[in-house]
């Protein structure tokens, strides 16, 4: 353990000396204050652990932060997270993403760092749109979205980035909310225990290009009722007055009441069963659902690699170059 | 080797100084374990060699049709010798494809064994041929030896338990037989290959030994040639150990040994491609030197997890060809901003785009150079034949991770599958170069410099050493900055930090009189073509002089001196003229003339001796 570890850090720990340089309002803020809060709480060692972040505006993320650090190019992170990681597994492996940068120009590295299962935590910050460009309509915008790229409406379909992780075979996969530290907190701390890739979408607010385009879920005034809370081991109920719930049906999941409402386990739910809740927002009267959707234990990629490698040096002896030179049919010519 | 204890020994047995073979088959024959077997098997006679493989693409292409063959040339010497030969004096054509796409290569008068059994009607029709060439004079000129090899394999093998299609398939090793036979080569080396090859299929061990030793039977049993051959093992080469080497192989072990002396572990991201992918395979093999792979999903993966391991602390490597390059490039900026150590293999073949996969092009010399967005040096180094490339590689270690640069190694298809004897260096020789992580919070700056001008490389997991870095310009500490001055002073020191590599490289050597009417210059997989050029021009009497460049960026030091004292300098690449335009751009004051071509193969001997005495006859 290194000295910095044994004294218990505080949020400041955690805040590099850069000045942060989001417009104001943006809730990246809130997502920040609240892992670098996070960070101190759980006794992160920061000398032990690495943001590494894309392209965006949410990939500014690692410079604000007073850890290991790489901000990188875009949509690659997942790719350089994984050297980071099988490099060094000893490290505690965050990256940072928005929903243009994992989901357009990195698609394919998303989807293949999930189905590897490496020992990251993946934040993807969903505001719906493209900020650092200026405001065009992004893979999760809606169709319609009318922006200067797109005059008369977007005609693509959106991705669902949590449907999105489970047909990776995603073996942790949560939803928070940028202003809801609380639950951010609960989601970060389960995304830290879990072993192999954790996929968190964070509902993010881009003030400027896309202000409030979550409020009918996340409005105070409607929340309790537009966003249903996953807590493993929980009813699935949501309602101020707590009285609302839902169910597993053949069609996939209906609305009941709390005391007719299913268990939530998404240790064991199967994959049918945390797709068909990920689908629910499809339906602008129900809720959203917020939590964790998918919770598994499966085998860890830089673990497997490094268990190869020893096992390779158990068989054959630790290899020196000078044996692979010396190999093979040789001659001699005096 | 003596012939006498062998029946027929009444045949004369001839000596040779040199011999030029081409095996040539369809792409399912396995004409290239049957060229790669005599090659293992004249190696360890003790001759000098040069190997040329040439397969198509396709690994299957339809059977019997002429985009699908497949050939291997060797030249096999008692002298020292630089190239696989311009004209074989023996082609084996095991089907009439075979036949009308090498016959053009075959010397005048030279022998072709063909292999009569695959000469139907429809074998011909399927090679696009309207006459049968063993009758229709086609083949006047030549030494024809008909051997109907389908026939001789299943006579052969007539108590195998096999299928006879898997029987069939055994008729490589009878052709190699009568080859060994022919040019007296021992039978052991190939049955001892066997053996290890199909341990756990004794019957396909059988099987291949028996074809083997009927077609060697064969050859005096049967008398198919007026006599033997020998070519005596090579007093020429410098004493030492020697092993066949083949250029991927070698830069597979010179990564294991780069990494070793560096006191690094080996992290590879690769994307299979033709012909980079061996390495990768190789190097999978090698997980007991503590290697790590990882087979990414694409090219940019690739580059990226190795980058991702070197801003761990391990010794990032990415192997690829010409279009994954093209991929890679944004990620190698992100490596030149972040200054971090990265060795980027770059077997070439012929471009642009797909180009043609498993042909040779030194097409990528200005990609690897400049292709990058911004101002964005590296060093590129080329090997130029199986037995410089594992030092080389070692090298390009050497110089990511002094330099905390990506290194760029250029290789080529005629590299990569080609092999010559490697004379195994002295361990003592090879001085490791441990790399020193920077541990010290105090006083540390990210980018600070040493007298080389390179950074100190901290790695996560250092207390105290938390940094943040990333492709947006940065100051000293590593932090973001758009001031003017800081960009200015930051890529002055990123392009001196890659030029002041120029001191660490020697000054390559010359061949030949220091000054004169003509230099050729070369680089890469030219460099046994150009040698032999070089001594045949001599041998008719003129003076040339001869340079070949391995560290082409930056360029080594002194060339500038070399160069003044030539009145002309003759570059034959196979590009349109990239060295050319570098050069020119780098010392305009010289007389340098380009000599191109892209055909997919390696220059003949006799074309560039032809340019030369051109060039000196005025």
């Amino acid at each position: 353990m290194s000295e910095t570890a044994t004294t218990k850090l505080t949020r400041k720990d955690f805040v590099s000396d850069q000045e942060v340089r989001w417009c104001p309002g943006c809730g990246d803020y809130a997502i920040l204050a609240s892992m670098q809060k996070y960070m101190a709480d759980s006794g992160a060692d920061p000398a032990k652990t690495v943001f590494v972040s894309g392209i965006g505006c949410s990939s500014r993320f690692p410079y604000y932060m007073n850890t290991f650090g790489f901000h990188t190019i875009h949509g690659r992170a997942p790719a350089i997270a994984t050297g980071v990681k099988v490099a060094n597994p000893e490290l505690s492996v965050w990256m940072v993403t928005g929903d243009g940068d994992a989901l357009s120009i990195g698609g394919n590295h998303l989807a293949h760092i999930l189905r590897r299962n490496v020992d990251v935590n993946i934040l993807l910050f969903n505001n719906e749109i493209y900020g650092l460009t200026k405001g065009q309509y992004s893979p999760t915008s809606p169709v319609g979205t009318v922006r200067k790229s797109t005059p008369m409406g977007s005609v693509d379909r959106p991705f669902n980035p949590i449907s999105f992780a489970l047909g990776c075979n995603a073996t942790f996969v949560a939803r928070s909310i940028d202003t809801d530290a609380k639950h951010l907190t609960k989601v970060f701390a389960a995304a830290d225990a879990h072993r192999g890739t954790s996929f968190i979408e964070i509902l993010q607010n881009c003030v400027i290009f896309n202000k409030d385009f979550y409020s009918k879920v996340v409005d105070r005034s409607v929340r309790a009722d537009m966003t249903v809370d996953l807590n493993p081991g929980e009813k699935i109920i949501y309602g101020a007055e707590e009285d609302k719930g839902m169910r597993f049906c053949a069609n996939g999941l209906e609305k009941c009441s709390a005391a007719d409402a299913d268990l939530w386990d998404p240790a064991s739910a199967t994959e049918s069963q945390a797709y068909a809740i990920s689908q629910l927002d499809q339906d602008p009267d129900t809720p959203k659902p917020i939590g964790i959707f998918r919770s598994v234990e499966a085998q860890v990629y830089e673990q497997q690699v490094h268990q190869q490698v020893e096992a390779a040096v158990t068989d054959k002896g630790p290899g020196k170059f000078e044996d692979l030179v010396y190999a093979g049919d040789r001659w001699t010519i005096d | 080797m003596t012939t006498t204890e062998t029946p027929g020994a009444d045949l004369p047995l001839q000596q040779l100084e040199r011999v030029v073979i081409r095996f040539a088959g369809d792409s399912g024959d396995g004409m290239q374990i049957t060229g790669n077997q005599f090659t293992q098997t004249s190696a360890l006679f003790g001759n000098d060699l040069a190997t040329l493989p040439d397969f198509p693409a396709e690994i299957r292409a339809p059977a019997g049709t002429r985009p699908g063959v497949s050939g291997f040339q060797l030249q096999f010497s008692s002298k020292d010798i630089h190239t696989p030969g311009d004209a074989p004096d023996v082609l084996v054509a095991m089907n009439p494809a075979a036949l009308a796409v090498n016959l053009g290569a075959l010397r005048a008068g030279g022998t072709l064994v063909v292999n009569t059994g695959a000469f139907k009607a429809n074998d011909l029709k399927k090679a696009k041929l309207d006459s049968n060439p063993l009758e229709d004079g086609t083949l006047d000129g030549y030494r024809v030896i008909p051997v109907d090899i389908n026939a001789r394999v299943l006579d052969a093998l007539v108590d195998s338990t096999l299928s006879t299609k898997d029987k069939s398939r055994c008729k490589n090793f009878y052709t190699l037989g009568l080859m060994y036979w022919l040019y007296s080569r021992p039978l052991e080396p190939t049955i001892n290959w066997l053996k290890g090859k199909f341990k756990s299929r004794p019957e396909l061990i059988e099987a291949n030994e028996l074809a083997l030793r009927a077609g060697f039977n064969a050859g005096d049993i049967h008398e198919l040639f007026q006599g033997q051959y020998e070519v005596p093992k090579t007093e020429e080469l410098p004493a030492g150990t020697y092993r066949n080497m083949m250029g991927n192989d070698a830069i597979a072990m010179g990564l294991v040994a780069g990494a070793q002396l560096a006191g690094l572990q080996p992290v590879l991201g690769s994307y299979p491609i033709t012909p980079a992918s061996t390495i990768l395979e190789s190097l999978a093999s090698y997980k007991h030197h503590g290697v790590v792979t990882m087979q990414m999903e694409d090219e940019i993966a690739a580059i990226c997890s190795a980058i991702g391991a070197s801003f761990s602390g391990s010794l990032g490597i990415t192997t690829t060809s010409g279009p994954g390059m093209a991929l890679k490039t944004e990620a190698m900026g992100l490596a030149i901003s972040t200054e971090l150590p990265l060795v980027v293999v770059n077997i070439q073949r012929a471009g642009p785009s797909t180009g043609m996969p498993t042909k040779v092009e030194q097409s990528d010399l200005l990609q690897a150079i400049f292709g990058r967005n911004g101002d964005a040096p590296v060093p590129v180094i080329s090997c130029s034949r199986p037995s410089d490339a594992f030092e080389l590689t070692i090298d390009a270690v050497r110089i990511a991770v002094q330099y905390m640069t990506p290194v760029v190694l250029l290789s080529d298809n005629f590299i990569a599958n080609g092999a010559e004897p490697w004379r195994l260096p002295d361990l003592n020789d090879i001085k490791p170069f441990p790399v020193q992580f920077a541990e010290d919070p105090e006083n540390h700056q990210t980018f600070a410099r040493d007298e080389k001008g390179s950074r100190a490389w901290a790695k996560p997991g250092t207390p105290g050493m938390e940094f943040r870095i990333g492709g947006l310009e940065k100051d000293i500490d590593g932090n973001v900055s758009y001031d003017p001055e800081n960009h200015q002073a930051m890529t002055d020191q990123r392009h001196n930090k890659i030029a002041a590599i120029a001191q660490t490289i020697p000054t390559p050597v010359l061949d030949g009189p220091d000054s004169g009417d003509l230099l050729v210059l070369g680089w890469g997989s030219t460099v046994g073509i150009l040698t032999q050029a070089v001594e045949t021009v001599r041998e008719n009497g003129s003076s040339v002089s001869r340079l070949h460049l391995t560290h082409i960026w930056p360029l080594p030091n002194g060339l500038e001196k070399i160069f003044s004292n030539f009145k002309a300098i003759l570059v034959p690449e196979m590009n349109m003229g990239q060295l050319t335009r570098v050069l020119r751009g780098e010392m305009p004051h010289h007389n340098f003339i380009p000599h191109n071509k892209v055909t997919g193969q390696p220059f003949l001997t006799t074309e560039v001796v032809a340019k030369i005495e051109n060039i000196l006859k005025g």
